[in-house]
């Protein structure tokens, strides 16, 4: 029975230009076989979760470097559930304080990333935890 | 000399035992990649003639440096790049870091800055001040200048797309000090064309940006001569990911393509070309940063010579700034990073810059405390006054290591400028996704490689000490400085003769839509406290706003 690829919406919300770490994720997650939709800079919460309904995407990535995660994975949760997304993994990577970290997790979001974590660790994880579909 | 028999016997001799010593698992190749021999020899640089290929500093083509005395006439500038919360605050910190033996000052902007908006503007919520000064107006520049005298002490500014009116906002504010712009000395760093590739600060699509620059450029030759008009950036390219490679061919493709511009609006290259500045990345892999910054000289100033035809020697010097590798430093085990920067400043030094910004231990974590910045720039002064780096001009120079790496970049930079001639230049490359793709494709491979345990990243993929706590002070941007940047600023805005500021505007968009030098509308809206948000959207009316198409 063949499977549906998993597909990953990449975005960066706010004002960081930062895409370094966002950019090698999707070519990882592309190279791993997966189908990776990259929105780029200054998405707004709204656009990236309207995406997500779009595409049917199995998992929303975020990348926030600039201090902004707290409202920003909030917001983008939110309108998960809003939207009938509240299956769907919420991750990310960026600079996010361990303590945040914990803050996050509360809020359902899944495990998010820093600097010097293992790339093929991400793919794993994102594959062990989308919302998979089968047919 | 050894007759040739013996010469080659011995060769092969050395080759036998160094195949037979048996050798460890790792990977011999540079940061970059880049496959390297176990050795260097006269046969790596045979036939190669000294006298044209490296000739002498300050003489074409400035391989060995820029200058005839480099050092021993001038150190090199420390010039720490700073920002931090308001103005009042940042100017606290220029006056710690002069008093500390700086000698130039470099100016680190927030986000909502870098973008060309203002502090109250809904984007910059929680952004205000975080990572690097707010500047919303004339009033801003003010503060953040004060006490500080602009003749005597040159003056960097790291903007991009509203670089034009920050550098107004700069002019009007030395002005009102009574200081004639002729003798204003700095740089701007308005390099347009590496945001598209790797900064990602911009406003309107490339044609308006490149205007704005060559009028700078205008105004610059005539009102500020001393004034370095763009540093065009390799850094950014390189923290983005690319190899030392590709860091050398697309800065050096941007400065053509800035000429070219330049030369398209009528501008007369002997009075433009030698205001126009660099800026490299000196990275881990010592050798290849000093191979690439040797290689950057030659290539350019051939370049101006024989290609764009320049007959003023200075239109030929590619005199650049260096900022160690931001991306090379860890937030795990921050002290070591000392180490990282130390090893690159000393690169950056051998590589012959004449300016130099060494980060900060605390680069991965926060804005750097007064500690991790002044240890930084003891870093700079122990290589300056102990090491005797600063000794001997270009002390490399001659290494077969060293000229081989130096005249292989210099190759692969000129086959690179050929396939971005094929695409058809570097705007057209651009909206290809050429650039962006090699660079994410470098990227991607260095993060592999660290994955595969081919390459290592001390304290992050080896050495690591799980779960240690962080042991050094780190400095924290108050929610307090957004509150009062934005009330700062609406009593600017209150404070101000608002008919003036709107009349400003109005002429500065006739002036945009009618062709004409740019500088001077902008320096009379600066004078009038126009914010930068106001000019910013002014703009943004006649040019248009872009929108990338993300390239990975």
């Amino acid at each position: 029975m063949a499977e549906r690829k998993i597909k990953v919406i990449i975005a960066k919300p706010g004002l960081d230009g930062h895409d370094r770490g966002a950019k090698v994720v999707a070519r990882a997650l592309v190279e791993a076989g997966m189908e990776v939709v990259y929105l780029g800079l200054q998405q707004t919460p709204d656009a990236i979760v309207r995406a997500a309904v779009e595409e049917d995407a199995d998992v929303i990535g975020l990348s926030i470097l600039s201090g902004a995660h707290m409202a920003n994975f909030r917001k983008v949760r939110e309108l998960m559930e809003g939207s009938g997304l509240g299956d769907r993994l919420l991750t990310g990577g960026g600079i996010i304080p361990t303590k945040d970290q914990d803050k996050l997790k509360e809020m359902g979001v899944g495990k998010v990333f820093g600097p010097g974590d293992d790339l093929q660790e991400i793919v794993e994880y994102i594959r062990v935890n989308a919302r998979r579909v089968s047919g | 000399m050894k007759g040739l028999p013996v010469a080659r016997k011995n060769n092969e001799d050395w080759k036998e035992k160094y195949k037979g010593s048996g050798l460890r698992d790792a990977d011999f190749s540079s940061i970059s990649g880049r496959p390297l021999q176990p050795l260097y020899t006269w046969e790596d640089v045979a036939g190669s003639d000294p006298e044209a290929r490296l000739g002498w500093p300050g003489n074409y083509p400035y391989t060995r440096g820029v200058h005839p005395s480099m050092y021993r006439g001038k150190l090199w500038t420390m010039r720490q790049f700073a920002g931090m919360g308001t103005p009042d605050q940042t100017n606290e910190r220029y006056r710690f870091l002069l008093d500390k033996g700086q000698t130039g000052l470099s100016v680190a902007f927030d986000n909502p800055t870098l973008y060309g908006l203002d502090s109250d503007h809904p984007l910059a919520a929680g952004e205000v001040g975080k990572t690097g000064v707010a500047v919303d107006t004339l009033a801003d520049m003010e503060r953040l200048f004060a006490g500080i005298p602009l003749d005597r002490v040159s003056t960097s500014m790291t903007i991009n797309a509203p670089a034009a009116w920050i550098f107004a906002m700069f002019l009007a504010d030395a002005e009102k000090c009574g200081i004639g712009f002729d003798k204003l000395r700095g740089t701007l760093q308005n390099d347009i064309l590496k945001e598209y590739i790797a900064q990602k600060e911009w406003i309107f699509p490339p044609e308006p940006h490149l205007r704005l620059i060559t009028d700078l450029m205008a105004f610059c030759a005539e009102k500020v001569p001393q004034w370095n008009t763009i540093s065009i950036s390799g850094y950014h390219i390189r923290e983005a990911g690319s190899t030392a490679a590709q860091e050398l061919a697309f800065t050096l493709a941007d400065g053509f393509c800035y000429v070219e511009h330049a030369l398209a609006a009528g501008l007369d290259i002997e009075d433009f070309a030698p205001r126009l500045s660099f800026f490299f990345n000196s990275h881990l892999d010592f050798f290849e940063e000093i191979a690439k910054m040797r290689a950057a000289r030659r290539i350019w100033a051939r370049a101006m010579r024989d290609k764009y035809k320049a007959k003023n020697p200075r239109a030929w010097l590619c005199r650049f700034h260096v900022q160690t590798a931001g991306c090379s430093l860890t937030a795990q085990q921050p002290e070591i990073n000392i180490v990282r920067t130390a090893l690159e400043a000393l690169a950056g030094v051998l590589g012959g810059c004449q300016s130099l910004h060494t980060n900060s231990m605390d680069e991965a974590l926060a804005l750097p405390s007064e500690k991790a910045v002044e240890i930084a720039l003891r870093t700079q002064q122990i290589i300056a006054f102990e090491s005797g780096a600063a000794n001997v001009i270009d002390p490399l120079g001659g290494s077969y290591y060293i000229e081989k790496l130096t005249d292989d970049l210099e190759e692969e930079a000129e086959s690179t400028f050929r396939k971005i001639d094929e695409l058809g230049g570097v705007v057209k490359a651009i909206e290809q996704g050429f650039f962006q793709r090699e660079i994410t494709r470098a990227a991607y491979e260095y993060q592999m490689a660290l994955s595969r345990r081919k390459k290592f990243h001390v304290g992050v993929n080896e050495f690591a000490n799980p779960g240690q706590e962080l042991e050094i002070p780190l400095l924290e941007i108050d929610e307090s400085v957004e509150k009062d940047q934005v009330a700062f600023l609406r009593r600017t805005k209150v404070g101000r003769d608002n008919g003036a500021v709107r009349d400003g505007l109005q002429a500065l968009k006739a002036a945009a839509a009618g062709g004409r030098n740019l500088m001077p509308p902008l320096l009379e809206c600066a004078r009038r406290y126009t914010t930068l948000g106001e000019t910013s959207d002014a703009l943004t009316a006649v040019f248009g706003k872009y929108r990338e198409q993300p390239f990975y």
